[in-house]
């Protein structure tokens, strides 16, 4: 089985992407479709009713949604393997700017909107600095140049990065997102990891102290204007 | 170096294939696309501007030179032979004027600094009011941000396929233009409802349900026809000219126009 994980900011583009892969392979290959997401989602049904496809979603509700899908990425994948699926695509919720949720196999897809600013790749960290693939969507609402630039900035952030442009309305110049599908090798499910370390911290406010300032809490707590050297504050 | 670009035939919006075998347009051109609203003009030249593989909603497939072209200059901005000015009138890059060319300067392998003033400096011969180096492109005017682009396009895009798309909304000074971009060694394609811009070039493709209708080719009686409507045009600027500065328009300029 393959795997795809498409991540990205709300409302970049990841559902219309994800329809396009469906649209390229269904019915060549079985596609199964997991949406994480931190409160509600309705993805899985709209591809469920276009499609046809095998879908499931879940709610991180509280944990962060890439840490989430740690947890459950390996029930999802044996449940994917169960219903014989070729191909096995997640939509992760894209709000958590630490972590990444990309593995060490199969392909990992960061979406990025034409319009959501030109420092949006910087700000995005890992997200981007991990993926496979960057896919820039809505080209059809800005100019050639102001694509280019923001195309500067993500190769900034990734030299590496194999860059694709469309309008995931319609699915342009996609040909070549589907030839890296087509030729991604399955995945071994007893050697898959995450692709980047999850930044690991717990604090008062993690587990719902609501008071302000900084003598309430302790754990791993940031100052506001602190020195490098105070970076990680020990409350009292 | 591009000798020619050909298009191959795609379908229209209802599917049905486009009516001719290929379209070959030789480095030298210049052709205008016209047609009414909808009728997939935009579409056309977007499908040369991303080399479309029959990957776009036209199916159309755009070769250079005879030949597909490789992958890489499909996706790197720094190879593609083309520059597209859009309708856009919009930048949403959060950045000044000067920073937004000189990304996408880096993003085009231009090393010159000297192209941001360049650029700046014939930008400001299209448009009205005047653009600065420090303005962010988020607050230019439609007519300035498009001014901006059609200058980026030409200097720092600098390719042998320009693809204009309606210049002449921008309300900007549309004989400098046209004055740039006549007498050239590239390929110049316009979509425009332009009738002088169209009359001026030597081919017209003819738009319709989003396939190309029909290929005319300029005659004789219409290189002099557009030379009248150019003068025309011209006395039209004056008057306009005089309209946005605030003057009134008196019999004697009316005589003076279009005597
Ligand atoms: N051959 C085609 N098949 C399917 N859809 C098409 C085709 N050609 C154009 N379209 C779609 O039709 C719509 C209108 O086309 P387009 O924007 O190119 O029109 P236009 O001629 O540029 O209009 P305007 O003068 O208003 O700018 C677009 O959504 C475009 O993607
Ligand atoms: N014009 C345009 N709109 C798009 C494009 N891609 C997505 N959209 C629109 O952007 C909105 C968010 O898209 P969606 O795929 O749901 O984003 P997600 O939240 O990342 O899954 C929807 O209204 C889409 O129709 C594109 O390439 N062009
Ligand atoms: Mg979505
Ligand atoms: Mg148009
Ligand atoms: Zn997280």
């Amino acid at each position: 089985m393959k795997l795809v994980i498409i991540a990205g900011p709300p409302s970049a583009g990841k559902t219309s992407l994800t329809k396009q892969i469906v649209k390229a392979f269904h019915p060549d290959l079985k596609i199964a479709y997991l949406k994480i997401d931190v409160v509600k989602a309705y993805e899985d049904i709209e591809l469920q009713k276009e499609f046809q496809v095998l879908t499931k979603k879940i709610y991180s509700g509280d944990l962060c949604p890439d840490h989430a899908e740690v947890m459950v990425m390996g029930e999802a994948i044996q449940w994917a393997e169960n219903n014989h699926a070729d191909l096995f695509i997640v939509e992760s919720a894209g709000l958590c700017l630490r972590c990444s949720p990309y593995l060490n196999q199969g392909l990992g897809i960061v979406v990025l909107s034409s319009i959501a600013g030109i420092h949006a790749p910087e700000k995005m960290g890992a997200m981007v600095a991990l993926a496979d693939i960057a896919v820039v969507t809505k080209i059809d609402l800005v100019s050639q140049a102001e694509r280019e630039v923001l195309i500067q900035k993500i190769k900034d952030v990734h030299p590496g990065i194999i860059l694709l442009e469309t309008n995931a309305l319609q699915g342009t110049s996609l040909n070549r997102l589907y030839e890296l599908i087509k030729n991604s090798p399955p995945i071994d499910q007893k050697t898959l990891m995450l692709k980047g370390n999850p930044p690991l911290g717990t604090c008062t406010i993690c587990v719902g102290k609501k008071e302000i300032g900084w003598k309430y809490h302790f754990g791993i707590v940031k100052k506001l204007d602190g020195l490098a050297a105070e970076y990680l504050y020990r409350g009292e | 170096m591009i000798k020619e670009l050909t298009i191959l035939p795609g379908k229209d919006k209802n599917a049905n294939r486009e009516n001719f075998d290929q379209i070959t347009i030789q480095a030298g051109e210049t052709i205008s696309i016209v047609g009414p609203t909808g009728s997939g003009k935009t579409a056309f030249i977007t499908d040369i501007e991303l080399l479309a593989q029959g990957d776009t909603a036209t199916k159309r497939r755009i070769l250079i030179n005879g030949k597909i072209p490789r992958e890489e200059v499909r996706y790197d901005p720094a190879q593609k032979p083309i520059a597209m000015i859009t309708q856009n009138t919009k930048c949403f890059a959060d950045l000044s004027v000067e920073d937004f060319l000189s990304v996408h300067a880096r993003a085009r392998k231009i090393r010159s600094k000297k192209i941001i003033n360049d650029t700046i400096e014939l930008a400001n011969k299209f448009t009205g009011e005047k653009i600065k180096p420090h303005y962010k492109v988020t607050v230019l005017s439609g007519g300035q941000t498009r001014s901006l682009l059609i200058a980026d396009a030409l200097l720092i895009g600098a390719a042998p396929i320009i693809l204009l798309d309606e210049i002449e909304n921008a309300g900007i000074f549309k004989q400098e233009v046209i004055e740039i971009i006549q007498n050239t060694s590239k390929i110049i394609i316009f979509v425009t409802h332009d009738p002088v811009i169209a009359l001026l070039t030597k081919k017209r493709l003819i738009m319709g349900t989003g396939a190309v209708k029909k290929i005319l080719c300029q005659n004789e009686s219409e290189t002099g026809a557009a030379q009248n409507l150019l003068e025309l045009d011209r006395k039209m600027g004056v008057i306009r000219e005089n309209l946005r500065a605030g003057f009134e328009i008196t019999n004697e300029l009316l005589n003076v126009s279009f005597a």
